[in-house]
């Protein structure tokens, strides 16, 4: 069962994603009614596949690298889906369900053996932790798509090319506003996250904070974000820097995720 | 007598070349008087818009007062005549008459159909009249061509789309700012371009209106106009920080906004993007201020890029428009031909002499008695008074021919007498008209 859900997710993230694509290329209302419609669906299936996962194994499906890219995989599409709602941006989705539907074939090329849950992360802080986390990441990861877009934009914007591409993406207030409400979530999310993570690391291990890499590069983001979200509220920072850092920022958010498999709890 | 046209525009030079050949209206009356000191060129208008500038003269030698009126622009703004000759286009005769109607008619413009284009020229023949550099042949030109300008606009629907330079702006602010509900126009200077941009921008929602201008009185008339706020000129900067859209458009030979003052004006939004608009032709806004970041800037080349994709379905239009040109020009054409000496002399004979002969048969009828011999010697006499009357101005009107304004006598003669082709019905004249 899980197994058909997860594979129907896939076939409609690939859909959707080619829709999305074609939305760069075309302009048809019809056609981004459909990649919106696919995505939900693909959306609804991945999070039966997701609630069928964790009744089998009892708990989230969030411990191991198939689980956690399926998990983050379903955050990042329900993060764009409320956003196109709310700001009608569907080119983000061009950007975005890429990132979606790669890590979602990745997690799919992963055989997920059903183990036991290891004794260390059987504590509610660790839940709270990767929940959180997931979330702040897929505000991240939204944030990631708004930044390429924006700094396409503003190349064109900049080199005075007015093509079809750039009457397609949407203007820069709304993608900095976007960014900023990015941000405004996913930070005081990822503090949270890494709070509960440092408790946790205490109940599990004896001590908060180890600098293992995993630490270290989610230290390394908070900082990244930080930098971002107090720029901008500070100074009202924006712009290709701000773009710039929150490409970086995302990047270093990939690493820590990925570098989670050489840490001590996994 | 011919009519040439020497000129530059949007399709032949780049915004740099033509803000350095730009006239400034403040200081129209030089060059024009310049123009028409020039030999052989009898009559000359100049028109200076932001995407043409255009010498209009009438001459007897083609060549050469082509050649001297490209020399004229060339020396006047200190340009070698090699590196402005390539971006400029020469008309004379029927060809000149088709480009000026065409330009009056907006259908050589940018966005083809902008209404600006008219009101420009008749503000460019407005100094010309008023300086008296352009004549009798001139001063018909235009006002056939704003005639046909005229018909083309109400016979097509070439202007009744809202596609302009000034919606193009509008579009490309969006992009930029997105919803322009709370946003700040800021209009630096009054062109006409401006105020009609201005105009869009509060249509399409945008929040209020800024004016400045170095005369303040004209910055409050037009706030008021716009319901909007008054500037001082030289409190520009402390404002400027509150606009999010500024068109700029003064008649000022130097850049006014600079790069420096536009850091420190995003600096004091918090960055918030800026989206300027230079109108102005020399440019109010050094090119360094699109390197700001947040600071956006658009030239009026760039608007056409945005004013390309409307082009199209307006060619229908345009098609019809030409027809309407095309027509006029022979009307014309035929007026103008006929302030030729010769015909006008050939004419004044044969309108005399017609009424010679009609008397004199007339007479001859009553006159039964009349002798052949008589007959002879009357036809001598009256043939004789016919000549020594026509003697004298005939030869005015030849040495008039060598030189000077000739085409007043040719045209004074043609009313007085009501020759052919003089007659044609009158223009109306006043410039307030539309």
């Amino acid at each position: 069962m899980t197994h058909f859900f997860f594979t129907l997710t896939l076939g409609l993230y690939g859909c959707a994603t080619a829709a999305y694509l074609a939305c760069l290329w075309r302009t048809s209302p019809s056609l981004t009614k459909w990649a919106t419609r696919l995505l939900a669906t693909g959306c609804i299936a991945h999070i039966l596949s997701t609630i069928h996962m964790a009744s089998r194994a009892k708990h989230l499906p969030l411990t191991n690298m198939q689980e956690s890219l399926s998990f983050f995989s379903l955050m990042i599409v329900a993060a764009f889906l409320i956003s196109e709602r709310r700001y009608k941006v569907t080119t983000l989705g061009s950007f975005v369900t890429p990132v979606a539907l790669l890590m979602l074939a990745v997690s799919s090329a992963l055989h997920g053996e059903v183990r036991q849950l290891s004794p260390i992360l059987q504590s509610n802080w660790f839940w709270i932790h990767a929940l959180l986390a997931f979330i702040s990441y897929a505000a991240f990861t939204i944030a990631f798509g708004v930044a390429v877009i924006y700094l396409i934009q503003r190349y064109f914007l900049k080199t005075k090319h007015f093509g079809a591409l750039f009457q397609k993406l949407p203007p820069l207030d709304t993608l900095d506003e976007i960014s900023y409400r990015c941000f405004a979530i996913g930070f005081p999310l990822l503090t949270v996250a890494i709070i509960s993570g440092a408790i946790w690391s205490e109940k599990a291990m004896g001590s908060y904070w180890t600098w293992d890499p995993k630490q270290t590069w989610s230290l390394v983001t908070w900082i990244i974000y930080a930098v971002l979200l107090h720029g901008r509220l500070t100074i009202g920072w924006r712009g290709k820097r701000a773009a710039i850092l929150s490409i970086i920022g995302f990047a270093v958010l990939l690493i820590s995720f990925f570098g989670m498999k050489h840490s001590i709890s996994w | 007598m011919n009519i040439i046209v020497i000129g530059l525009s949007h399709k032949t030079a780049t915004v740099e070349i033509r803000e350095r050949v730009a006239f400034s209206p403040n200081l129209i009356e030089k060059p024009l008087h310049d123009l028409i000191a020039l030999d052989d060129i009898i009559e000359g208008v100049i028109i200076s818009t932001c995407n043409r500038v255009e010498i209009y003269a009438t001459t007897r030698d083609i060549a050469g007062g082509i050649a001297r009126v490209k020399r004229f622009l060339a020396d006047h703004h200190h340009i070698p005549l090699e590196t402005l000759e390539p971006h400029l286009y020469c008309h004379h005769s029927e060809a000149a008459i088709r480009h000026v109607f065409r330009v009056a008619s907006s259908l050589d413009s940018m966005v083809v159909g902008e209404p600006q284009i008219l009101g420009q020229i008749k503000t460019s023949y407005g100094y010309a009249a008023e300086y008296k550099s352009s004549g009798i042949i001139l001063n018909r030109f235009l006002h056939k061509a704003f005639s046909v300008a005229k018909r083309v606009r109400t016979e097509t629907k070439i202007a009744s789309s809202a596609v302009s330079v000034a919606f193009a702006a509008v579009e490309l602010a969006k992009k930029v700012l997105g919803d322009l509900s709370d946003k700040t126009v800021m209009l630096v200077g009054a062109g006409e371009m401006c105020e009609l941009a201005a105009k869009h921008f509060l249509n399409s929602g945008a929040k209020g209106v800024m004016v400045t201008n170095r005369t303040f009185e004209r910055a409050e008339r037009l706030a008021e106009e716009f319901g909007g706020e008054a500037v001082r000129f030289e409190e520009l900067f402390d404002h400027l920080h509150r606009a999010d859209i500024v068109l700029s458009s003064t008649g000022a030979p130097h850049i006014i906004i600079g790069p420096k003052d536009v850091e420190e004006v995003v600096k004091r939004r918090r960055f918030k993007p800026m989206f300027f608009i230079d109108i102005a032709v020399p440019r109010d806004i050094d090119q360094r201020v699109d390197d700001v970041e947040s600071a956006y800037l658009f030239t009026v080349d760039d608007l056409q890029e945005i004013v390309q994709a409307n082009l199209a379905q307006r060619g229908l239009e345009a098609q019809k428009a030409e027809e309407i040109v095309d027509k006029e020009i022979g009307q014309f054409f035929k007026w103008l031909s006929s302030l030729e000496v010769t015909p006008t002399i050939v004419a004044l004979r044969n309108r005399f002499d017609e009424i010679r002969r009609t008397e004199l048969e007339k007479s001859c009828a009553n006159w039964k008695d009349l002798s052949p011999d008589t007959e002879k010697r009357l036809e001598a006499l009256t043939a004789a008074i016919m000549n020594k009357l026509l003697h004298a101005p005939t030869t005015a009107l030849k040495k008039a021919g060598q030189g000077g304004r000739v085409d007043l006598y040719v045209d004074a003669l043609r009313q007085l007498f009501e020759l052919e082709a003089a007659t044609e019905e009158k223009e109306e004249l006043d410039l307030e008209d539309e």
